[in-house]
């Protein structure tokens, strides 16, 4: 949106190029430290960086020679609240390198893995990173002193995400159940059958959040950008599908480096991921977009007499696309439960041979793509990961770019900053996430 | 009585030790009557100069601007409590101080290294500044955290065990996987804390708690070779999430240097 622009002589010396630069941490309820840079001129966005001050930690780097049965409970250290992504990504990557098939069992119990994982991501940014930017509040503790029942509800599901991981996992920050291959140790029937309670009950408060969140006062816009996410043939996509978009991409895990490529702005330490040299959306928004036909008949039907209709082009639905996923991944776990038995192990035994293995992964705030390469004995020689963030982060830019200028460049720092965090809240930027890597060979422009 | 003023600070971390509290909000809401947080980012709190009773720090030192951050934050703090493998023992992220020159991954990964600010190593918390308090773990457990709010509200040092993860397995009846099973366990030289997760699990303990007390790198060193396993595979036993934890450094470095 452009904004008439006239000479204003009297003001010019005084405001005329306003530079807006604030510093760490602009950014609170983000999961890691950034900060936005805006330059206006004449009350127009001239330049606009958001600035990612996490330090690179080189996971890439410190993998070389490790051996692959140390890579799940390594990669698990690049972010604590999507541990389980990183170990899933990384253990189908691998796998693919052994030729390991793991069976319907850890298929299953993974996919209930990495149901925990999303209801414990998404509530918690619901409720403690997202909504009260919504209801008008500076954090969550002040926003539960007025709404004490959404609050609790919300950490009561957050909970049960993280209890489902501790389930598998024996803690649900950096679990240490998952191996390569399947799992270290099968749940007994118990602590199952009480889990299986827990989601039965939850299934109505799941479907009480979609209704709130569709309540709550989100600001309507319409942005044009592409959603890139996995697309499984009958499910709702987590562990396993193609890449595909709304614009026509379709293609293997394997092939994402020819279709996507990484570039390094000077003034942040995340990676930009572009497809084709343009920005694309990963994460909730995405994957709904592209995948409402696969979810569970009566989560679809919550969805969809709600109100908010999806695809939606609104990134303030992300939120929405958040609670929908909470829904389904409750009803989903719940089923997944249903048919539980103790298997008489609960992995398959792998041996080292050498290859280059891919894995992709519907990590909590999108796309989780890895790339390793091993030697005859199974240490790592070399490895690629490509977080959500770094993939949303040209896009959030854009975004950014949009709503500042529609909400207009000349109004007050103040206006302009909760604008600011409440868009790239929406992204629920996993800022620890962005680690990094990066071929030599990757151009840059 | 006035509330304990407690700031939470993010270094070179995953913010998984942070959860220890974000995945305990009600908990965390019950103490407002004695506890107040100036400072904690990821819940909305922003005054990171402000000065507090108690801060928990969470994260290496990786940084230039990290290394005038934690002096900063030091003159700051009545207390400071480092939470967790990074800001205690320089975290996983660490072992790039055990190559020639840790830079060098920079270099390696981005195309304009120039532009990252970032040191050639990461260190711990206490590396720069005096700690109070040690609070191990990757990630740190929230009845570690909790317990150490609670009793530094009252106005005591909190209770810091050092015992391994051996005498966690014998408390809870666990089978011993190393004995039992032949499993290459860091149990004997790991502090306890995390409730034992990995032998219950059937597996071997991987030393995220760091070292107890009393390490005793050489005999676990003769028991892993003893099970079959390489100078390498060793020497990466203790040099994983604790590499820069003295006593992990040490044999992990001897294991190496006995290929």
């Amino acid at each position: 949106m452009s904004r008439p622009r006239r000479p204003q002589p009297a003001r010019r010396g005084r405001r005329a190029m306003r530079e807006i630069s604030v510093k760490v941490p602009l950014l609170a309820r983000v999961e890691g430290e950034g900060a936005l840079a805006l330059k206006v001129r004449d009350g127009v966005i001239e330049t606009l960086q958001l600035r990612i001050f996490e330090p690179p930690r080189l996971f890439e780097k410190l993998l070389e020679g490790r051996s692959f049965e140390e890579v799940p409970d390594i990669v698990a250290r690049i972010c604590g609240i999507c541990p389980v992504a990183y170990q899933m990504s990384a253990c189908h990557a691998i796998e693919g390198i052994l030729g390991l098939a793991p069976g319907p069992w850890v298929r299953r119990m993974r996919r209930l893995f990495y149901c925990g994982e999303w209801i414990e991501s998404h509530s918690l940014h619901i409720h403690l990173l997202a909504a009260p930017d919504f209801l008008g509040y500076p954090n969550a503790l002040e926003m539960a002193k007025a709404h004490p029942e959404i609050m609790r509800r919300g950490l009561a599901l957050q909970g049960l995400g993280n209890d489902l991981i501790g389930l598998l996992g024996g803690r649900s920050v950096h679990p240490v159940g998952a191996r390569i291959g399947g799992f270290y140790h099968a749940p007994e029937e118990a602590p199952v059958r009480a889990l299986r309670e827990r989601l039965e009950a939850a299934t109505e408060d799941a479907k009480a959040l979609v209704s709130w969140v569709a309540s709550l006062p989100l600001p309507s816009t319409e942005q044009v950008f592409e959603c890139v996410s996995l697309r499984h043939a009958d499910e709702y996509p987590m562990n396993e599908g193609r890449i595909v978009s709304d614009q026509g991409l379709d293609l293997a895990p394997a092939d994402f480096e020819a279709e996507f490529e990484e570039r390094q702005a000077s003034y942040s330490t995340a990676l930009h991921c572009l497809h084709r040299g343009k920005p694309y959306l990963v994460g909730p928004l995405a994957r709904l977009n592209l995948n409402f036909d696969r979810l569970p008949p009566s989560v679809a039907e919550h969805a969809r007499a709600s109100g908010i209709a999806f695809p939606s082009y609104n990134p303030f639905h992300s939120i929405m696309a958040r609670a929908v996923e909470v829904h389904c991944a409750i009803v989903e776990a719940a089923a997944l439960l249903d048919r539980y038995e103790v298997p008489a192990q609960p992995f398959a035994v792998p041996s080292p041979r050498p290859g280059v293995g891919f894995g992709c992964t519907e990590a909590p705030r999108g796309i989780l793509w890895h790339r390793y390469e091993l030697d005859s004995g199974g240490r790592v020689l070399r490895a690629r990961i490509v977080p959500p963030t770094s993939q949303n982060q040209a896009r959030i830019e854009e975004d950014l770019r949009t709503e500042l200028a529609a909400l207009g460049a000349d109004s007050t720092d103040e206006a302009l900053r909760l604008r600011a965090e409440a868009v790239i809240r929406n992204y629920d930027p996993c800022i620890s996430c962005a680690t990094h890597f990066l071929n030599l060979e990757v151009a840059r422009t | 009585m006035a509330r304990l003023r407690v700031s939470v600070h993010k270094f070179s971390s995953c913010d998984g030790c942070q959860l220890a509290l974000l995945n305990r909000v009600e908990e965390v809401m019950r103490l407002a009557d004695r506890v107040a947080f100036v400072h904690f980012a990821e819940l909305g709190y922003v005054n990171p100069d402000a000065p507090v009773d108690v801060a928990f720090v969470e994260g290496s030192v990786s940084t230039p601007e990290e290394v005038m951050r934690i002096r900063e934050l030091r003159k700051n703090a009545r207390t400071l409590v480092t939470i967790g493998a990074c800001a205690t023992a320089g975290g996983i992220q660490a072992l790039r101080n055990l190559q020639a020159d840790g830079r060098a991954w920079v270099a390696a990964l981005y195309p304009s290294p120039e532009h990252v600010s970032l040191l050639g190593t990461s260190h711990a918390i206490s590396r720069y500044v005096a700690v109070d308090l040690e609070l191990w773990g990757c990630p740190v457990d929230s009845r570690q955290v909790f317990s150490a709010i609670q009793a530094l509200a009252l106005g005591v040092m909190p209770i810091n065990p050092r015992d391994s993860v051996c005498m966690a397995c014998k408390r809870e009846g666990n089978v011993c996987v190393l004995v039992a099973h032949g499993a290459p366990c860091m149990g004997p030289v790991t502090r306890s804390g995390c409730g034992a997760l990995c032998p219950r699990f059937g597996r071997a303990c991987y030393a995220c708690y760091g070292p107890s007390e009393q390490v005793n790198g050489l005999a676990l060193t003769q028991r892993l070779a003893s099970l079959g396993l390489d100078p390498d595979a060793i020497a990466r036993r203790f040099l994983s999430i604790n590499n820069a934890a003295g006593p992990f450094t040490e044999a992990g470095l001897r294991a190496r240097a006995s290929q």
